[in-house]
């Protein structure tokens, strides 16, 4: 499987295990990541903050490139890139004029064909692989699913899943074996670009986050949007009062990484802020248990085995034991 | 020679102003076949009519056009004057110089050319008329309403008292609708089965009334006046004439944990029951998918798994092999009256709807929906009217109702506004207060519709003397924490986030048509819109009538309604239906299709196309009695005058009366010529 990919800025720079967790479970799954040549800025928020036109021209400059270099599928990891490139290209289809006028921008042929998916598309599609691979590797990890606000939404854009109550990332994590805790902020703000400019409005919602995921059981968070994570990574240690144990935060990519038995030296696991140790020995500890039940029960089926064949020996003949 | 009359109608200003009436009626003088033409300010006013009067007698005419507006204003006036002349209606035509003229240009020398050709147009398509004769067709003087809500009840009942026969079909076990389940009713709080109870009783009783309870309608055949209609009546498992409603064989039922739909699954009934205390009839059903017996029986089990009921009953009413069985009625009029269901969040979605995840309804026990707050408020509910939690029982000292869930929301829901959720929460926080006294009841609402007599006055009633806090903005999540529920939401008239505590919250969900109305729908080749609510014939002049004739509608399943407004439409549509059984005959409109059967090939194209089912096989034989073809018939009471079948036929052999080829070949020839 081939798939056009759009890292963005962050995968580049604040959320490099962001991209180099994916790239390794990529390659593990046999899916090839074409990274679009020359790719540019999506925008972001201050983008469409500051023109609706600029915030699809740029974001119609990067598809225009993927159709260019023959790529039916892109895939932006990031959440507000995704929440981009899919809104623009939906824009586009909606509005005739505005179509015109950014094809009159690009200066280039534009036929608006690529299909923009985001990791959870992607990883929900090899639900099958991840749960072959990895063998219930994590069984018995608890963990808490968070989409945040961007990926999910808005519903008429973005119909992957349900805005309100999506499933998607659970299922992802029930494949690597891991248990998805049913908790109550999957799809709330954690304050996103207001890190900077309001960092205690991003610490209180950061906080109420943390707390719910904790209360219902979770050993780790997943996200799959680098604001999302570095705001709930980066500011937990503002977040925590003493005493309460850190809440590692995973990228899904990670997960579905350790689910595949990968190393977390190879998935940038060492670049997160809050300690992914306790983690990953958590995980090491799942798979050898997994490992060990495994091997129980196919001691026991070739003891069953035997006794039967033993049985077959001693059946009287003519019965067909060949 | 044709000897036409031209009336050209200034209508005041509306067409005098754009078109020059006096030069189109000089003008249309000089048409070969025009014996008179005149103008006049008002045409469709006493002296107006007199002129056409005086004219067809004078000038001896053979035909008349009244230049003026559309015929769907006037064509009715107008014939109506020429027959009292004695020339047959239908030689007399509207040429619409208002609608299609004068109201949609501005530049008067244009408009007064363009008034002309229209003119011209329609003299050369009267030319053609021929005199048609009104049809009359036989009524059956029996009427059928379906379900047996306020809305069919009091529908029957004055049809009823009209001296006519009616046939009630109501699918659930007992009559009453979702009124019997209310508590009190807006705005005076009154009870709601105190006052419906009798009404059930009076159906029930009335010596016009066959009520059919626990049957639907399966198949609808025939036409206004002459309905063939089939009845299933569902195997209620008690033979309903020995049956006297003592009550035993649900006393007797081992399983008494079945969800009770009454109480919308906040109570329990057992597998055997009568719906509620009040039913009519009561007479028990055996619910087949709970009975043991049952059960048993489509597991392939030979013995009886169980048969208490049947030993608890001294009259040996209860039959385990009772099967559906079939009931025909011949019907004049049709009343649909089949109500509403409330938008199910989170269960049933309506197709193509998302809904409303982040309520948490149906995980979080104590969310609940409008309805079950008035089974948990009725005396008569699972908890004898103390209003508690379900998940615990415990009194709710802060409530929380949220407005418009489902409704007025395109991106989620459906676009239209239910109409009574205002109101009934409005009753809810009142109810709430009345019985929770230390409570405080809040409630979310985007605006408040309280248009009615006492309406306004009731909801500010509930803020004002029973301490109701309204907030002005939506809830944007909630959520379980610990036994609390954390009501996250935005108050958009102080721009303030707000974060709030509640015991309890009820959801005031969306009114929908019922399901299996689109069924119903197609069974009387009745029109519904997208969200499969039916339509009225007009709505604004015609809003109990379908397009179907003799199709009528009552309550909620045209439109969400309210009790005083359903039974209001339940008694229009019960004059609509006495007025035209007053009739021995009914009349129509000449204007059908109609048959050549010497070209007719008998291909069916027009039975495939026709919206109404009016087209039938007749069959041609020689003298012998041989068949020789079988052609298309159109059966006049049923055809609408559509002219489909005419576009359709391949051999040019279907024609509508009033409107044929040669008729319209003619008024087109007399523009492009």
């Amino acid at each position: 499987m081939r798939i056009g990919y759009y890292p963005g800025c962050s995968l580049h720079a604040t959320s490099r295990e962001f991209d180099e967790s994916l790239r390794a479970t990529a390659v593990a799954l046999d899916v090839e990541l074409a990274e679009i040549d020359d790719w540019s800025c999506c925008g972001a928020t201050s983008g469409h903050a500051t023109s609706h036109l600029l915030s699809v021209a740029l974001p119609a400059r990067n598809l225009a490139l993927a159709e260019e270099q023959g790529m039916q599928e892109v895939l932006a990891p990031c959440a507000a890139c995704y929440n981009r490139l899919a809104s623009a290209s939906h824009s586009l289809r909606e509005d005739a004029g505005l179509e015109i006028k950014i094809k009159e921008i690009l200066a280039r042929p534009f036929a608006n064909t690529v299909r923009v998916r985001n990791v959870m598309e992607l990883y929900r599609s090899l639900i099958p692989q991840i749960t072959e691979k990895s063998a219930g590797r994590l069984k018995g990890m608890k963990v808490a699913c968070y989409y945040g606000c961007l990926l999910v939404r808005p519903p008429g854009v973005l119909a992957f899943d349900d805005a309100e109550q999506p499933t998607s990332m659970d299922e992802i994590c029930r494949a690597t074996g891991a248990t998805s805790v049913d908790w109550n902020l999957k799809v709330e703000c954690c304050g996103g670009a207001f890190s900077l400019s309001r960092t205690a409005s991003v610490i209180r919602l950061g906080r109420a986050i943390l707390e719910d995921a904790r209360k219902a059981g979770a050993e780790a968070l997943i996200v799959a949007c680098p604001m999302c994570h570095s705001n709930l990574d980066f500011r937990q240690s503002a977040m925590t009062q003493s005493g309460e144990t850190p809440m590692p935060v995973l990228f899904l990519s990670e997960l579905v990484g350790m689910g595949l038995g990968l190393s977390a030296r190879d998935m940038g696991m060492k670049r997160h802020f809050v300690n992914t140790g306790p983690i990953e020995k958590r995980a090491t500890e799942t798979a050898a248990q997994v490992a060990a039940e495994a091997a129980a029960k196919a001691a026991k089926a070739a003891e069953t085995a035997a006794k039967a064949t033993a049985q077959a020996g001693t059946a009287p003949a003519g019965k067909g034991v060949a | 020679m044709a000897r036409i009359g031209v009336f050209v109608c200034h209508c005041g200003e509306n067409i005098g102003r754009t078109v020059d009436c006096a030069r189109v009626a000089n003008e249309l003088r000089d048409l070969p076949g025009v014996a008179h033409s005149v103008d006049y300010k008002y045409m469709c006013s006493d002296p107006g009519q007199s002129i056409v009067k005086q004219a067809i007698r004078e000038k001896n005419l053979d035909g008349v056009i009244v230049a003026a507006c559309s015929p769907h204003m006037h064509e009715k006036t107008f014939r109506r004057a020429v027959a009292s002349e004695g020339l047959n209606p239908f030689l007399a035509e509207m040429a619409n110089i208002r609608e299609h003229c004068s109201w949609i240009h501005e530049d008067r020398e244009k408009a007064t050319d363009k008034a002309i050709e229209v003119c011209r147009s329609i003299v050369e398509k009267v030319k053609h008329n021929v005199p048609l004769e009104t049809i009359r067709i036989p009524v059956t003087k029996r009427a059928l309403v379906i379900g047996a809500g306020i809305a069919g009840i009091q529908a029957a009942l004055d049809i009823a008292d009209g001296g006519v026969e009616v046939v009630v079909v109501e699918k659930d076990p007992s009559i009453g609708g979702h009124m019997s389940q209310l508590s009190e009713t807006f705005p005076t709080l009154d009870c709601s089965q105190c006052i419906l109870t009798p009404r059930m009783v009076e159906l029930y009783q009335h010596p016009n009334v066959k009520l059919i309870t626990y049957a639907e309608v399966e198949e609808v055949s025939g036409y206004i006046g002459n309905f063939k209609v089939k009845i299933r009546q569902k195997a209620r498992s008690v033979d309903a004439d020995k049956c006297n409603g003592c009550g035993a064989c649900a006393k007797a039922c081992p399983n008494k944990k079945v969800p009770s739909e009454f109480d919308t699954g906040l109570g329990t009934r057992t597998a055997i029951y009568v719906p509620f205390p009040q039913a009519v009839p009561n007479i028990p059903v055996i619910d087949r998918a709970a009975c043991a017996l049952f059960r048993g029986r489509a597991k392939g089990l030979k013995k009886e798994a169980c048969a208490k009921c049947r030993e608890a009953c001294s009259r040996e009413a209860i039959d385990y092999d009772q099967q559906d069985t079939f009931i025909m009625q011949d019907i004049g009029a049709i009343v649909v009256a089949t109500g509403y269901q409330l938008y199910s969040i989170g269960k049933d979605q309506p197709a193509g709807l998302t809904g409303y995840g982040e309520y948490g309804y149906g995980t979080i026990p104590d969310v609940i929906d409008g309805m079950q707050f008035e089974r948990l408020a009725s005396a008569s509910g699972p908890t004898g009217g103390r209003i508690v939690r379900p998940s615990d029982g415990k009194e709710p000292k802060r409530i929380v109702f949220l407005q418009c869930i489902g409704s007025r929301d395109p991106a989620k829901g459906i676009e239209y506004c239910s109409k009574i959720c205002c109101m009934y929460v409005a009753k809810h926080t009142m109810l709430y207060k009345h019985k929770v006294h230390d409570g405080q009841a809040t409630v979310f609402y985007m605006d408040i519709r309280a248009a009615g007599k006492g309406y306004e006055e009731f909801t500010r009633r509930a803020i004002e003397e029973d301490g109701a806090r309204y907030i002005r903005g939506r809830v944007s999540r909630l959520y379980r924490d610990g036994e609390v529920i954390k009501v996250q939401a935005f108050d958009t008239l102080s721009g303030e986030p707000i974060l709030m505590d509640a015991d309890m919250v009820v959801l005031a969900t969306a009114m929908r048509p019922q399901p299996g109305i689109q069924l119903l729908a197609q069974t009387l080749s009745a029109s519904y819109d997208q969200h499969g609510f039916f339509n009225e014939a007009h709505p604004k002049l015609r809003p109990v009538e379908t397009n179907t004739a003799g199709i009528f509608l009552a309550g909620a399943c045209q439109s969400p309604r309210d009790i005083p407004d359903s039974v209001a439409m339940a008694s229009a549509t019960a004059a609509k239906v006495l007025g035209m059984f007053s009739k021995d005959q009914l009349e129509r409109e000449p204007t059908v299709a109609r048959v050549d059967v010497s070209l007719c090939a008998g291909c069916f194209h027009c039975e495939r196309v026709c919206p109404y089912g009016a087209i039938t096989h007749l069959e041609i034989r020689d003298r012998k009695g041989n068949l020789v073809k079988v052609v298309a018939d159109v059966n006049p009471g049923v055809c609408q005058g559509c002219g489909t079948c005419q576009a359709t036929c391949p051999s040019k052999s279907v024609e509508l009366s009033g409107f044929t080829d040669e008729q319209i070949y003619a008024a087109i020839n007399a523009l492009v010529l």
